[in-house]
């Protein structure tokens, strides 16, 4: 069971959809003791970085977030859930995120010719060839964003050109971040998620 | 890159999609998930689902449709017609669609515009324009009510104010070249890039390869929506994809 995380921010009946799609059972919920028991925890978000930051606050779920994915629990943070992985964000202010991964979220350059957000399909760059999501390389996926997260390169599995190389793909051990939405693109948005499941049915990075 | 997106829109009444959508595969023409799915598997970009009936009563069928098709097919998927409050769009939003288009509503009452991109973001929130060259004034007219309805807007002047107003998305169709298979109103989409940032998809007129390598290559449209051409197999999304590759046009 997969648990997507409950705390009112955007859409995730489509990302329900998809993983139905592909058989993989999930639930909704803010309950840490389901998310600690789940075999993967998802983090969708839409919208705002410091208003997410405020809704997990609010339920209690950032240091259960923290610990289930330093335990070793996979965790797959799906657009603003990516971008809420890192340390930092200055999006409206300068925000803490969850820390899981190295960097920092900071906007997309308006002034390099490509329009903010990025929205539409873009071609993935493999960074790292042994990647799990290695079958993302010269393929299309869909990203809906006006933020973007500056990440040392061995975090970087994937990017796409938007003005500047814009990570598409991050991961350190067993937290990922997918800046696209892999429920809205395709063939190879859901291999992506098929990538992840089988990282978690090989989940060898548990610390207990 | 990001690529240029075609669209292919299915009109729909009691959630059938009608206006004869032909394709050969298909057992059930009119079912709005197996036309989807056809198109998912052509490559199509996104899709446009217009309500043409005319009763609240359907627009709850919408919302179901909307469901079905987002569990089967997962692109980006804008849902038009009839939608004239944040409730509507709520609605549909919730059912899985990814953007709602507005049109004689936002006409009626702008501040609409403003009050589905707070709520749901600018992303959400496309604003449809249908739009004629008017010969006396020298300027383009903005139409309303499935284009039955002459307003005072005109037309440039009106989609700046839309997007100021939040929307995230134009789409924009030329009613002197729709259902003409003429090409696309080439200088209306110069005039609009010109004048706005958003995002703009041209709509009206599409008959040949050629006049997508046109709308593509002359003005700074992102999309280009069709409905006939696609529908009945007179060009497949692929070979229109094929043919903008082959100008150096960046698709999908």
């Amino acid at each position: 069971m997969f648990a997507i995380v409950d705390y009112d921010t955007g859409n995730t009946r489509n990302l329900q959809k998809a993983f139905a799609y592909l058989q993989v059972p999930t639930t909704l919920t803010a309950d840490p003791a389901v998310l600690t028991q789940a075999d993967a925890v998802i983090l969708p978000g839409v919208g705002a970085f410091a208003a997410a930051m405020t809704a997990l606050n609010n339920r209690q779920l950032v240091p259960v977030l923290q610990q289930v994915a330093q335990a070793g629990k996979p965790m797959l943070g799906i657009c603003l859930g990516m971008q809420l992985l890192f340390e930092r964000s200055s999006e409206y202010g300068d925000h803490a995120g969850l820390g899981l991964l190295q960097g920092q979220v900071t906007a997309i350059p308006s002034d390099l010719g490509v329009k903010v957000p990025q929205m539409g399909w873009n071609e993935n760059e493999l960074q790292q060839p042994n990647s799990p999501f290695a079958s993302i390389d010269g393929a299309y996926t869909y990203f809906v964003h006006s933020y973007y997260a500056v990440s040392p390169a061995e975090q970087i599995v994937a990017t796409v050109q938007h003005g500047v190389a814009i990570p598409s793909i991050v991961q350190r051990q067993n937290v990922v971040g997918m800046q696209f939405h892999p429920e809205k693109s395709g063939q190879v948005g859901l291999q992506q998620l098929a990538s992840f499941k089988e990282m978690v049915s090989a989940n060898d990075f548990s610390s207990n | 890159m990001l690529a240029k997106r075609l669209i292919p829109c299915l009109d729909v009444a009691d959630g059938r999609v009608k206006k004869g959508v032909n394709f050969v595969h298909l057992t059930d023409v009119g079912d709005p998930v197996a036309i989807a799915a056809a198109y998912q598997q052509q490559g199509a970009d996104e899709l446009v689902f217009l309500d043409i009936s005319a009763t609240n009563e359907h627009r709850k069928t919408m919302a179901a449709l909307v469901e079905q098709v987002s569990a089967q097919v997962f692109m980006p998927l804008t849902i038009g017609g009839g939608i004239s409050s944040v409730a509507d769009m709520q609605r549909l939003l919730k059912a899985g669609a990814d953007k709602v288009a507005i049109n004689s509503a936002a006409v009626a009452d702008p501040q609409l515009i403003q009050a589905g991109a707070e709520k749901f973001g600018n992303q959400c929130i496309v604003v449809a324009i249908d739009t004629a060259w008017d010969a006396t004034a020298q300027q383009y007219r903005v139409y309303t009510h499935g284009g039955r309805q002459a307003t005072d807007l005109e037309t440039i002047a009106w989609a700046k104010q839309a997007v100021a107003l939040g929307a995230g998305e134009l789409l924009v169709t030329s009613m002197d070249r729709d259902g003409t298979k003429a090409g696309f109103d080439l200088g209306l989409y110069q005039a609009l890039g010109a004048a706005v940032k958003v995002p703009i998809i041209a709509s009206g007129g599409a008959g040949g390869l050629a006049d997508f390598v046109d709308v593509f290559q002359q003005s700074p449209v992102d999309g280009a929506l069709a409905a006939s051409v696609f529908h009945y197999g007179e060009l497949t999304i692929s070979e229109v994809k094929q043919a903008l590759r082959q100008k150096a046009v960046v698709v999908r």
